[in-house]
């Protein structure tokens, strides 16, 4: 079934099986694969993407359900304030080891700084709390996050 | 990370362009460039024109930042901005890319990818330099000890050029046969407080390229559906249901008969048909037991007499001086299997090529077993197989197996096809957590004598578990006396002189297929180490720090560098100073992969006795930090991983089969669970030993031993959260 999705801005014609979520969309047929599958279950964030403004897991997210929804994904969320700030903090605080969860991490903080300008330690457990890294860079995100606020007070 | 197609020609031997400055060995292994040996040179680094240094790294980039260390010594001996250093994955070569450590072997693990490269890339970017200077010298008339080489440029007295000026002639000077290396007193990049991670700019943006981000034209997509116990076969499948699913292929037993393998147009469709697939198993020879049983005959091992005996003292000597001494400490531990779980789950792909060969595209740690796997399955001679190793999502050691376990899927499920298009094997999360090649469940049994002041005067200390490398082609190296050493590393030759010390080793009966994990065998002898040092000190009425001290020798080198690192941890927690109400904390140490690590944990509890880790104080010695700040990463994750696991993960069987699926039954380490890591390291001039597993060990036991210092309680059985501890 073909569907319209605005991604990034752009509009996008794609035509996936009923029931297929986001994520592989994204990834198989729109080959934009910063956004990555690490267990399917909403359980690990790894798919994190920003619709309507709200971080979703796009494993979960029918494609078909989307049609008129702003999408934002990893590859461009650097062209928004919070995002350039967050890769800025993260390339100062070399966050990143394997890397694989961190797309999903950057779209969570992203929306944790959207909404609030100067988050707590406990802001950051409660926004940050679903998105698993396997690394353990734990330590380096929170103290990034805190540099992301401080870079965008400027 | 480079991709760039030219390079990517040049380093598979086609056309190698004079324009670019080749430094590597030969096929001799001897130190050449390109133009010295016709261009059949497997480099460590290449200069091109326009003065771009590109390292070519030997191993692969899993988080562990091994792409940041091996280019800090490029940059070092070159006199280059770290930031300025390009660089791209070795093609798979074990005659020139071997690990030092694995024989002709290339391969990643152990810890060892600095202490193996550390000399070797120094000294071909060493020979670099000093041919650059000499083909400068040699345009400009003067004497190349006049001139200097940073930043990119040479610099003369009265001239200076960049060094692309001179990648030509370079490659024509003489290969110096020992170049000078950098006296430590002139690093100005390794050891360093510098943050420039070669691999956070691709990781930060969604242009990172895994395993699980292959799409090549026309590829098919492998998911298998596999045998829900270890030891079933598939006898028959039916799938009609699988048949419906829009993108489907087609479905094939698996050759091995352990699994059926669903093809469809996307990893979505193969997800899907997998799921639909109707399977008739055999379980004639299937798993049967529950964890609980396999506990139980563990701990009925090592309560008996062992089958091995892994230390020179005996067990009639140990139990003679235990038996007459004034106190005796006896505890039992067990340890559950462990999945790796990295956060990218498995997976590979296979192309074809127009000359009838492959190209695997994998995070490849081991390229020798891809190359040996595909040549066996495929049929192929080794000139018709290369390997694109790409960036891995994690690995703690699951990249590879004694049997290479994903790479021979993969290959078995494109040679079940035409060979005409691209296989991707993908695995679901449920594939990794079920999919076996566990930390193996051990049992421990330890019994230790003490004399009325507290002194050790015998030590028995029995193991049973499955062993890793039996009946692997690794045994000869790691098996003596019938003692995998991987189950008792870290008892009888860590840090400590324990006086009549005897090892027993039981090996158990296989339930599910198991594998080498973070820190391997220190992953529970570390925690039974450290949770006995403990007692011992309790036992003794002695400090713990003290206590440890008096079985660190100093005159010999183990003994002075742990105790080092323990009191740098101590002091840099404030160890001895009062702590507030309801805080305690708990110390560990142990050596593992040539380096020493200490730590403090410090936990909360609450009323209800629910415990939260306040923070984490570590001290490393690695010999030479050559980037520190990848090091204190690696310690951090090493820290959160060891801990996370024992808080409240395992692996189990029920009449057989795995019971943990997918991340929700095996919880993993979350923002919330550790407040605070810092990480200090022992400055020294010792030579670089492994950082990726040493924080593992220690991080359990201080957490355990901060747990007894709250409570009293003593965590023996793991998971925590089945001994009862709760977690905030
Ligand atoms: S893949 Fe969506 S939450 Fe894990
Ligand atoms: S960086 Fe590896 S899982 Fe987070």
């Amino acid at each position: 079934m073909t569907i319209s999705l605005k991604i990034n801005g752009a509009l996008k014609e794609v035509d996936p099986a009923p029931g297929t979520p986001l994520l592989w969309v994204l990834r198989e047929e729109l080959a934009m694969t910063g956004t990555k599958f690490g267990c399917g279950v909403a359980a690990c964030g790894a798919c994190t993407v920003h619709i309507d403004g709200v971080a979703e897991r796009s494993c979960q997210a029918l494609a078909e359900d989307l049609e008129g929804s702003e999408i934002t994904t990893i590859e461009a969320i650097g062209s928004s304030p919070a995002g350039a700030a967050v890769q800025k903090a993260w390339t100062e605080l070399d966050v990143v080891q394997c890397g694989y969860c961190q797309s999903g991490q950057i779209m969570s903080a992203v929306k944790l700084l959207n909404d609030i300008a100067n988050p707590t330690d406990q802001d950051i457990d409660d926004y940050m709390d679903g998105n698993a890294c396997r690394c353990a860079t734990y330590v380096r995100i929170r103290a990034a996050i805190h540099r992301a606020a401080d870079i965008m007070e400027g | 990370m480079t991709l760039n197609t030219t390079r990517r020609k040049f380093l598979s031997g086609a056309g190698a362009a004079l324009s670019v400055f080749v430094i590597g060995l030969n096929p001799k292994g001897v130190l050449a460039t390109t133009s010295a040996s016709g261009g059949n040179i497997t480099p460590f680094l290449t200069i091109a024109e326009d003065g771009t240094v590109t390292a070519i790294i030997k191993h692969f980039e899993g988080g562990q930042g091994v792409s940041t260390g091996l280019s800090a010594l490029i940059a070092e001996e070159m006199n280059m901005a770290l930031e300025d250093i390009q660089w791209e994955h070795a093609p798979s070569d074990p005659s020139r890319y071997a690990n030092l450590f694995f024989g002709g072997f290339q391969g990643t693990g152990g810890s060892t990818a600095m202490a193996n490269s550390f000399i070797q890339y120094r000294t071909a970017a060493a020979a670099a330099k000093e041919m650059l200077l000499a083909a400068a010298a040699e345009a400009w008339g003067v004497d190349a000890s006049t001139l200097s080489l940073s930043e990119g440029l040479i610099l003369g007295a009265e001239q200076q050029a960049g060094i692309g000026d001179f990648v030509a002639a370079a490659g024509a000077m003489q290969v110096p046969e020992a170049p000078t290396l950098k006296d430590p007193s002139e690093f100005r990049i390794i050891g360093k407080e510098i943050r420039a991670r070669r691999d956070t700019a691709d990781k930060i943006n969604g242009q990172a390229k895994y395993a699980m981000d292959v799409q090549l034209e026309g590829q098919m997509v492998v998911a298998l559906k596999r045998a829900p116990k270890y030891g079933a076969k598939v006898a028959s499948f039916d799938d009609s249901a699988a048949r419906e699913v829009p993108g489907f292929i087609m479905a094939h037993t698996l050759p091995t008969g352990d699994a059926v393998m669903a093809y469809a147009q996307t990893t979505w469709a193969a997800f899907q048909a997998r799921d639909a697939l109707e399977i008739e198993w055999d379980m004639a020879n299937a798993e049967t037991r529950n964890s609980a049983a396999i506990k139980e005959e563990l701990l009925g091992m090592v309560r008996t007499e062992p089958q091995f005996t892994g230390s020179a003292t005996d067990l009639a000597t140990a139990s003679k001086a235990i038996d007459g001494s004034a106190k005796v400490v006896e505890r039992e531990f067990y340890f559950p299997m462990l999945a790796h779980a990295p956060m990218e789950p498995m997976g590979a792909t296979i192309e074809p090529t127009a000359d009838g060969g492959v190209i695997m595209h994998d995070g490849a740690q081991f390229p020798t077993a891809n190359n040996m796997v595909l040549g066996q399955v495929l049929e192929l001679p080794p000139e018709k197989i290369q390997v694109n190793t790409l960036y891995a999502g994690g690995f703690f050691g699951r990249r590879a197996t004694p049997n290479s376990d994903y790479v021979v899927e993969a290959a078995l499920a494109f040679a079940t096809t035409d060979r005409t298009r691209p296989v991707k094997l993908v695995w679901s999360r449920e594939d990794d957590i079920t999919g076996g090649y566990y930390r193996p469940a051990m049992a421990h049994r330890v019994r230790v004598g003490l004399d009325a002041n507290g002194a050790i005067v015998g030590w028995d200390h029995r193991v049973a578990g499955q062993s890793i490398f039996k009946g692997t082609a690794f045994e000869p190296m790691i098996v003596r006396n019938g003692v995998d050493h991987s189950s008792v590393e870290g008892i009888a030759d860590g840090a400590y002189t324990i006086p009549t010390q005897h090892v027993g080793l039981t090996d158990a009966v296989p339930a599910t297929t198991v594998n080498w994990w973070r820190s391997v065998g220190h992953s529970h002898t570390g925690y039974v180490m450290e949770v006995m040092m403990d007692l011992l000190a309790e036992a003794a009425g002695a400090d713990p720090v003290e206590y440890r001290l008096r079985y660190l020798d100093e005159t010999n080198p183990d003994g002075a560098r742990m105790a080092t690192t323990l009191r740098l941890a101590a002091e840099k927690a404030g160890w001895g100073n009062d702590l507030p109400q309801g805080r305690a904390r708990g110390i560990a140490a142990h050596k593992s992969f040539g380096s020493y690590c200490a730590m403090v944990c410090e936990i909360s509890t609450d009323a209800d006795g629910v415990v939260k880790i306040e923070n984490v104080t570590a001290a490393i010695d690695c010999g030479i930090a050559v980037t520190p700040d990848v090091v204190r990463a690696q310690i951090e994750g090493g820290i959160g991983y060891g801990m996370g696991h024992v808080m409240r993960d395992q692996i189990t069987l029920e009449d057989g089969a795995v019971y943990e699926q997918n991340f929700p039954d095996y919880e993993p380490l979350r923002m919330r669970d550790i407040a605070e890591v810092k990480v200090y390291i022992v400055p020294s001039t010792e030579a670089p030993t492994g950082v990726g597993e040493p924080g593992t060990p220690p991080a359990g036991p201080a957490l355990a031993n901060a747990i007894a210092a709250a409570s009293g309680k003593r965590v023996t059985h793991l998971p925590m959260t089945s001994s009862d501890v709760e977690f905030a």
